[in-house]
């Protein structure tokens, strides 16, 4: 589904990820840690087609496609998702309507009908429970004032919407207490699939008691220094990442 | 003198027997008086710090006349355009600046209510009338107040008595039919709200033409202790048209006033709203929004004044910009010595859509107490970035992002309506009018 050969990326013409290389077959979960400032996130924006992240070398093939060739409306279209670190606040524009208009772009670039009022309420209704989604969160205006659990909450519920082929959750797990973790994780959950993948960048090893990753990749200095099965996640944890600077 | 002063001295001699209450003789004194203070002040110039950022030369080099004809009448049909779906209301309607009774539907008032045609209340309200109009205007202010007092033509004087409350919105349309090139109306809105008293009142100004005319208008709302008036108006004007307006507001103890300025049409418009809180525990709102295009100026003047201690203001205004346009806003306000305990929050965003918009924004506290609670910011941009992701991420093109955002922006503004009727025509005015927005139009 995704193959990323020899990534390297720039921001600002500084070197942050220095020739990553993963693949990610359909359906299976990849875990990506590492500390602070190691390129996680700058992974999640590339392959999103964030604004400012230059690459500089290697390729990212999607479904056998280029994806570096496309807008990021399109990767959109074409089955990306992105769960923000940081949701963003958009101030006068309604969550239900944002959320329409979504997945009416979708529906076209698919070439499918565009869904109605009624439609669309129907999907509303059916994806709710997923993450106990509030009815008042979707009349207020996208994020605004939503509480840090209401809006990871949110992500998930657009992502149970979208229902992309391919999401990427951001460390979707940073500053969510115990509750509101549980509740997100089991969205993340019930959205799995043999067909869907998903790439879960984390920082901490607790969001992953809860989604379980098929495979583990450490990232460090803009290089993934080693990689394992759920185990490595427990032995990171366990021992730290300073452990890893002392093997690589 | 100049030509241009001459020529409305003249207008004045002509027209003055026709004038209403030309018969009240401390009216036509206070008209004398006040055309003295036109002709001593003339327009204002940019040399007056008011008036730095906006030229009225289009308007001083015209010479404007005052519409004489009785054809106060227009099409039904297309006035309607303007009426606030399912919303019922109190309605009174003036064509080229004169009421026309065949278009005005005021229903059925509640007890203790009065709203008429000013020429009607001259009549009938005299002594109020007298005590309060230009009690709250002053026309020394300048030349604009001082020609709508001189030249007043027509208007609305609305009354509330003690503790009534007027459930249907007061829907003031002033409609120029364009069937007059270079005409110039001077209404005059005078409202007083008895003690805890209730309304909601619309102005608006819409064209059914494109031609060129000058409405300068004065308005005065007196608010008796613990009232409250929310005031809404829409500038929807010919895109040739100028279009002045001062707003008076007179604030006793414990009332609260709010408004909701919306300014989308005229090639110039300046809007000066000015409000005095002269007694404790008073509230004042003013929130706006203005969006210009091609070659279009608005200029608002804000001007709050915390004359005693535990008042409260809160402004915010935004602006969108786009084209050649330029706009301007300056948000005064003034806490007095003795005004402990105010709390004075003010906002002006701008967006700029082109690189040849311009903005000159200037919040202006003066504070003069040492216990107040004040902020105020202005901010100058592009559309946010993050944002943009935001929603591209999640498969929305370009455009249609661009559209959504500019929208999201304006709609801030008027989601704090409590109108919903009026929020909904103005939706549907701004889809029409933000590039790409049309594709929204079911967010109405």
């Amino acid at each position: 589904m995704l193959e990323i050969t020899n990534l390297h990326v720039s921001v600002d013409g500084k070197e942050i990820l220095k020739g990553i290389n993963l693949s990610v077959g359909t359906g299976e979960v990849h875990a990506i840690m590492g500390p602070n400032g190691s390129g996680k996130s700058t992974l999640s924006y590339v392959l999103s087609g964030k604004e400012g992240y230059e690459v500089t070398e290697g390729t990212i093939i999607y479904e056998g496609k280029n994806l570096l060739e496309m807008e990021t409306d399109e990767r959109a279209c074409e089955g990306i998702f992105l769960a923000f670190q940081y949701p963003v606040e958009i101030p006068g524009v309604n969550n239900s309507y944002f959320l329409k208009a979504a997945v009416n772009a979708k529906r076209k670039y698919q070439g499918w009908e565009e869904l109605d009022a009624m439609g669309f309420m129907k999907l509303m209704k059916e994806k709710m429970p997923i993450v106990e989604m509030k009815q008042d969160l979707l009349t207020r205006s996208v994020n605004e004032g939503f509480s840090g659990g209401e809006k990871k909450r949110n992500e998930i519920f657009q992502m149970a919407v979208l229902e992309p082929k391919l999401a990427l959750l951001d460390e979707t797990d940073s500053g969510l207490d115990i509750d509101a973790l549980r509740i997100v994780a089991s969205g993340v959950n019930s959205l799995r699939n043999h067909e869907r993948s998903m790439i879960v960048v984390t920082h901490y090893q607790r969001l992953l008691d809860y989604i379980e990753p098929d495979f583990v990749h450490v990232l460090s200095d803009g290089k993934i220094i080693k990689s394992g099965d759920k185990s490595l996640a427990l032995e990171l944890e366990d021992k730290g990442y300073s452990w890893l600077d002392k093997t690589a | 003198m100049s030509e241009v002063i001459q020529h409305y001295l003249d207008q004045h001699a002509a027209l003055k027997g026709s004038l209403p209450g030309n018969e009240l003789t401390w009216l036509s004194a206070s008209r004398e008086q006040a055309l003295q203070e036109f002709s001593k002040q003339g327009f204002p110039h940019h040399r007056l710090e008011d008036w730095k950022y906006t030229s009225i030369r289009p308007i001083e080099k015209r010479q404007f006349k005052l519409v004489e004809t009785t054809d106060h009448t227009v099409d039904a049909a297309s006035m309607s355009q303007y009426l606030c779906k399912d919303m019922a209301c109190h309605l009174m309607v003036f064509v080229d600046g004169r009421f026309s009774a065949p278009l005005s539907n005021l229903g059925t008032l509640p007890d203790g209510v009065k709203i008429k045609d000013i020429t009607t209340a001259l009549t009938e309200d005299t002594e109020l009338v007298q005590t309060h109009l230009g009690s709250a205007a002053d026309i020394s202010r300048n030349g604009f107040a001082a020609m709508n007092m001189a030249f007043m033509s027509d208007g609305v004087f609305v009354e509330l008595q003690k503790n009534t409350k007027v459930e249907l919105p007061i829907h003031l349309m002033f409609l120029s039919s364009g069937k007059q090139e270079e005409v110039t109306s001077q209404a005059r809105i005078l409202i007083l709200a008895g003690q805890g008293s209730q309304a909601k009142i619309i102005e608006s100004y819409q064209a059914l033409g494109n031609s060129v005319y000058f409405n300068n208008i004065t308005t005065e709302i007196k608010l008796a202790a613990n009232a409250s008036i929310e005031h809404y108006k829409v500038q929807q004007e010919s895109n040739k048209a100028f279009h002045i307006a001062t707003l008076q507001v007179d604030q006793q103890r414990d009332s609260t006033f709010t408004s909701h300025s919306v300014s989308l049409g005229a090639q110039l418009a300046r809007n000066d709203i000015n409000s005095w809180m002269g007694d404790e525990g008073a509230t004042c709102n003013l929130y706006g929004l203005y969006v210009t295009e091609g070659r279009q100026h608005c200029d608002f003047h804000t001007r709050i004044d915390h004359a005693m201690p535990h008042c409260t203001s809160n402004e915010f205004y935004k602006g969108i910009l786009d084209g050649h346009s330029r706009a301007v806003f300056n948000g005064q306000v003034h806490v007095h010595p003795n005004a402990q305990k105010s709390d004075a929050q003010q906002s002006n965003k701008n967006l700029l859509l082109s690189k040849d918009a311009e903005v000159d924004t200037k919040p202006q506290l003066e504070i003069y107490a040492d216990d107040v609670t004040a902020s105020h910011g202005a901010t100058v941009g592009q559309l946010d970035q993050n944002m943009m992701f935001y929603l591209r991420s999640r498969g929305i093109d370009y455009n249609a992002a661009h559209a959504l955002l500019v929208y999201g922006f304006a709609h801030s503004v008027i989601e704090k309506m409590s109108l919903e009727p009026l929020q909904k025509h103005l939706e549907t005015a701004l889809v029409n009018r933000i590039p790409n927005a049309g594709q929204f139009s079911d967010m109405v």
